[in-house]
């Protein structure tokens, strides 16, 4: 019995403990991700955003959270409710999964697997069931024309954001998250003088495609200007429409929860997870944790000015840019890179 | 043989597996009838990650349900299709799904119980598998796939590239009067090209 406990309930109660810490954290960071990105999309408009609930409005995400748990839940009539009750579950929890094996810190990840980085593409690819059944099930036009759009436009933008993955994976030559973030110590930026660097992060080395993860990375997690799923001028807010209450509020929170989940996925592929800037003081005394969330939310606030900035695409132009575009592009450096590896022995 | 957790959890994948599998065939809606099917790819990719083949159980899950699920249940969910009349003469196929169904129960059963047959078999198909901790599924995968059978690799993906070409060619219509845009086109106009100052008399119009 003792040795029972030992092999499987202390470690398992450890993992738990370190789930719930882990979702702890990152509900309290993604409420002020909302709050930073109602406030970035305010100042871009001169207005002041949330500045009521707290000081300087800070408490705004939680007196959200309040109002919609205390809402009552409508179930339209028509709607197939177990699909319509399991579908913001399905959203929620897929995107809190992906989580588990984000490393943000040197060996600091729930759980370092092998396939890491193909554990997080397959749980992000499997994040648009949330949205089809829930447009599915609601019975309803908009809703439905907003589950087919957001279908056809995520399997479209996943080829994209597999190929730059594939990239990566050849000038890295693991599928492991700590591995990726550790190859980043030396690169480009070693050659060029500047030892263990920013300048050895991927995002110079590989370029174009770092741009190209941005944007498929925009549509993959249907932010503006990729909102065409819950476009508010044409489909009212697609497959939430028939939503409220707690539903709605895990769509919302599997939404920004994906956010945030991408925006660490291009810092630990692109721009060296939680390795300072500069291998020389004071930037290596700064703990890794906390260069992780420096960039996680640099990139964040470049999400925030995308939705602020550019107006939203038409729907033939999302396909456009996914097939015609990002595809071959992504085909060819994946081609050129796995070339240049081989011919210069790097790899 | 498996023990303690790993048996748990074999048990658990595995009679999940089998109950959505019949769930897929028995449930009145299509639609749950694909969400049923997206539960077994679950359940299966669950037991490749306890025989310790993660690289084909996230493969799977990317594959099967991340892309060709979604557009399984897209399509069932355009379909306009009185599902009720349709089972009306299902019975009638029953005896060729019934011929489909043994074949494949006999081809399972000639390959899992192989070494009945032929013992010199097992001996044939077993690669050498490296231990796990050295070198891992993945790499391992790669080992194979790029040298011994480099060459049925590329023709699966030559197959994959037909049958591609193939589905495009039969349903690319081009129709006359429809408006495309054309960006270069667009990108191309200067104020010579794209506006024409003209003279207008009061009172005339053009």
């Amino acid at each position: 019995m003792d040795a029972f406990i030992s092999t499987y309930v202390l470690p398992g109660l450890l993992i738990l403990a370190q789930s719930l810490a882990l979702i702890v954290i990152l509900l309290i960071g993604v409420a002020y991700i909302l709050y930073a990105d109602r406030k970035i999309w305010a100042a871009v408009q001169l207005r002041r955003g949330p500045n009521v609930v707290g000081p300087w409005g800070l408490l705004q995400a939680f007196a959200d959270l309040l109002k919609f748990v205390f809402k009552e839940p409508v179930i339209p009539s028509g709607a197939n409710k177990g699909i319509f009750l399991l579908a913001p579950l399905v959203a929620a929890t897929l995107a809190i999964a992906a989580w588990a094996v984000i490393p943000v810190n040197e060996g600091w990840a729930i759980a370092d697997i092998n396939v890491g980085i193909l554990y997080v593409f397959a749980i992000a690819s499997l994040e648009v069931y949330g949205v089809i059944m829930g447009g599915w099930a609601s019975n309803s036009k908009y809703p439905f024309l907003g589950a087919l759009r957001s279908a056809a436009q995520m399997v479209s933008y996943e080829v994209s954001i597999g190929f730059v993955i594939v990239t990566v994976l050849l000038a890295v030559g693991s599928l492991n998250l700590t591995d990726i973030v550790l190859s980043q110590r030396d690169g480009l930026g070693t050659m060029l003088g500047l030892p263990n660097s920013f300048l050895d992060w991927h995002w110079l080395a590989l370029f174009p495609m770092f741009i190209i993860f941005f944007i498929s990375a925009l549509a993959e997690t249907n932010r503006p200007p990729f909102d065409l799923v819950e476009a508010e001028s044409e489909l009212v807010a697609g497959h939430m429409i028939e939503y409220s209450s707690t539903p709605f509020l895990l769509f919302f929170l599997g939404e920004y929860v994906a956010i945030v989940l991408m925006c660490s996925l291009t810092t630990i592929l692109f721009l060296g997870g939680w390795l300072p800037p500069f291998d020389f003081a004071p930037f290596t005394w700064v703990p890794g944790v906390i260069w992780f969330v420096l960039k996680v939310v640099a990139v964040f606030f470049m999400f925030a000015l995308v939705k602020a900035f550019v107006p939203r695409y038409r729907y033939d132009q999302l396909m456009r840019l996914g097939w015609k575009v990002f595809l071959p592009i992504s085909l060819f450096m994946v081609v050129a890179t796995a070339a240049f590896l081989k011919f210069t022995g790097l790899a | 043989m498996l023990t303690g957790l790993e048996a748990i959890f074999f048990y658990l994948f595995a009679f999940v597996g089998v109950a959505a599998a019949f769930m897929v065939i028995s449930a009145r809606n299509p639609v749950h009838s694909v969400l049923y099917l997206i539960v077994v790819f679950f359940n299966a990719a669950a037991l490749f990650l306890l025989t310790g083949a993660e690289f084909l159980a996230m493969i799977l899950l990317i594959v099967y349900v991340g892309a060709v699920a979604v557009l399984f249940l897209f399509v069932v969910m355009m379909l306009d299709v009185d599902f009720a009349e349709l089972k009306q003469g299902a019975l009638q196929y029953a005896p060729i799904g019934a011929l489909v169904g043994i074949i494949l129960a006999v081809e399972l059963i000639v390959v899992l119980g192989g070494y009945a047959f032929s013992p010199e078999i097992a001996a044939q198909t077993a690669k050498p598998a490296p231990d796990v901790a050295v070198r891992h599924n993945t790499a391992a995968l790669g080992d194979i796939i790029y040298t011994d059978y480099f060459f049925f690799f590329q023709v699966a993906g030559l197959i994959l590239l037909v049958a591609m070409v193939g589905a495009i060619v039969l349903t690319l219509r081009h129709k006359p009067n429809v408006k495309r845009q054309s960006i270069a086109a667009q990108v191309a106009r200067t104020p010579a090209t794209a506006i024409e100052i003209r003279k207008v008399e009061t009172g005339e119009g053009i």
